[in-house]
């Protein structure tokens, strides 16, 4: 799995493959860097964002796959899986103070998105391989992973498929429940159907010439922060600069413009939250309150009835979706907590 | 060897079989899991009066094939819906696919309605898919393959979920087309899914002589 990715179509940065590490920046940590993160990454102008310590990408089944990591790489691996739209580095805050902790932090981009190679064919099995692509890359031994949003739904069903890889798993607002679909008649649901199936063909016809759109850094932010109403804008701005491209005609988002919102299918979201049970590793959720267009719309009482054994469920008040972004620390906190409760620390791990 | 057309759909590129001219309305074939298009006209569609046309699905016959795959039968629609878009010079079309693309047949039925006069479900690979709900199946890598068809089409079409609801859905769609009954069973093996299908109002049940016989007259 760790051969050179050759022929890669790149977009943006360029990451050196997995037998060229990126060097780690020379630079001493910024003064308003996470407390403790590791010594040496690259200052970022958002407060406490930390840019990852080594970068690289994996052949994973002919897709070039980027890696991201925070830590020792001597520490014990910790895996964070990002959702969709997002990237790796939308971890840059949260990830160091999990790096912190002692933790070898890995994240990858999913195909099509951040760094990672676009594909021909994007799919949920598609994901799945590639995540085990990465986890086989670090170890063959069970790790904690962690999941955001489609990364948290994507995980419930890969630790579910196979469990061995799994020490521990956290989902932060990431369980689907049932599409919020207004009460209309079946008629009428049928037409909703087909304005959903024709305009996502319509979508596919025009997919080999398009391209995202370009603007400033901030046309881009504020687009962005249209989906993400609740994140500060300089956190946005901080986005565009790991997660979009530079050209003559302005920025664009690096993730493959093939890619749209929606689309259909015979999978019903509901189906993800009956795999969680079963689960056999100790289960964190942590879902936010307030309800956001990039959300499930998952509700605590939802969720409650389906938790495995001895899981847990934790709701923050007043946080959206992207919990880990808008209470870093809290999130941060409870996730390591969690780990140290049931008799993991990276910490100890890590100075082995 | 037939005439070929090379269509793009994304990053990948289709190849449209020329079998046959006529005039009139375009017959489109669509081949199973596994299986590419025929280079000849089937005996079976040699009465049809308008030009014949075959697709290879992404990852089989002629077309691209993909790495890391990521199939799903919503793509091969797409690949299908490419072929139809390369035809409207001949007008609305009329469909037959075998196995997996009569399902695919179906959904183009449904999907783009207007642009559809009648779509023939008949046996083949790939036909019965895979459940109708929530599975224990888990995830493998699969070494590639020199010739297609690609392995990961292979493994990932067959286990493809196919709930009978969804696929009944399309056959309401089709019902835009103006036709009483714009979806032909004529496949003698049944999978839920076709099954359901079958029963519902403007489906016929025929064999594909007759239901050809019937679209062409349309």
């Amino acid at each position: 799995m760790r051969n050179r990715v050759t022929g890669q179509r790149r977009r943006g940065r360029n990451l050196a493959p997995m037998d060229e590490p990126t060097p780690p920046p020379s630079a001493a940590a910024p003064p308003d860097a996470t407390p403790g993160a590791t010594p040496g990454a690259t200052p970022s102008v958002f407060p406490g964002a930390v840019s990852p310590d080594r970068e690289y990408l994996l052949d994973a089944g002919g897709i070039g796959i980027a890696v991201h990591e925070w830590g020792s790489e001597q520490a014990d691996p910790l895996f964070l899986v990002h959702g969709g739209f997002d990237f790796a580095r939308t971890y840059d805050v949260f990830a160091p103070k999990l790096a912190a902790a002692g933790w070898r932090v890995v994240s990858w981009d999913q195909r099509g998105h951040g760094d990672s190679e676009h594909a021909a064919l994007y799919s949920w099995d598609g994901d799945l391989r590639d995540a085990m692509a990465v986890m086989d890359s670090i170890t063959q031994y069970p790790a904690p992973v962690i999941g955001h949003s489609k990364g948290g739904s994507l995980m419930i069903q890969l630790a579910d498929a196979q469990p061995f890889r799994f020490s521990h798993l956290v989902n932060l607002d990431g369980i689907p429940y049932k599409r919020r679909i207004p009460d209309v008649s079946e008629h009428e649901r049928t037409r909703m159907a087909a304005g959903e199936i024709t305009g996502w063909l319509d979508h596919r016809r025009s997919t080999a010439t398009s391209q995202r759109k370009p603007g400033t850094l901030e046309e881009l932010a504020r687009r962005r922060g249209r989906m993400n109403p609740r994140l500060p804008f300089e956190w946005l701005c901080h986005l565009v600069t790991v997660g979009a491209f530079e050209s003559e005609d302005g920025w664009r988002w690096k993730i493959d413009p093939s890619m749209r919102f929606g689309g259909f299918g015979p999978w019903r979201p509901e189906w993800t939250i009956t795999r969680l049970p079963g689960l056999p590793m100790p289960f964190l959720g942590i879902l936010g309150r307030e309800q956001e267009e990039m959300g499930w719309g998952t509700l605590p009482h939802h969720v409650y009835p389906y938790l495995p054994l001895g899981g847990r469920c934790e709701v923050l008040e007043d946080v959206g979706h992207f919990v880990h972004i808008e209470q870093p620390d809290v999130v941060a906190g409870m996730v390591l907590d969690f780990l140290e409760a049931s008799g993991a620390s990276g910490a100890n791990r890590g100075a082995a | 060897m037939s005439d070929v057309t090379m269509l793009t759909h994304n990053r990948v590129q289709l190849a449209l079989h020329h079998l046959s001219e006529g005039t009139g309305r375009a017959l489109l074939l669509l081949h199973g899991l596994g299986e590419a298009s025929p280079v000849v006209v089937p005996a079976w569609a040699a009465a049809w009066p308008g030009p014949v046309r075959a697709l290879d699905f992404t990852g089989h016959g002629r077309s691209t094939v993909p790495a890391g795959g990521g199939y799903s039968a919503e793509i091969m629609l797409a690949d299908a819906d490419a072929a139809l878009a390369a035809l409207a010079e001949h007008g609305p079309i009329t469909v037959v696919g075998r196995g997996l693309g009569a399902y695919v047949a179906l959904m183009l039925a449904g999907a783009r309605a207007a642009d559809v006069r009648g779509a023939v479900l008949c046996d083949g690979p790939g036909l019965a898919g895979g459940a109708i709900g929530p599975t224990s199946q888990s995830f493998v890598a699969l070494p590639p393959r020199e010739l297609p068809p690609d392995p990961y089409a292979l493994f990932e079409l067959s286990r493809d979920l196919r709930p009978p609801d969804y696929a009944t859905l399309f056959v309401r769609l089709a019902l835009d087309s103006g036709l009483d009954e714009p979806i032909a069973v004529a496949a003698k093996v049944r999978p839920p899914w076709l099954a359901a299908v079958a029963e519902e109002v403007g489906v016929l049940n025929a064999t594909v002589d007759e239901a050809l016989a019937t679209f062409a007259a349309v």
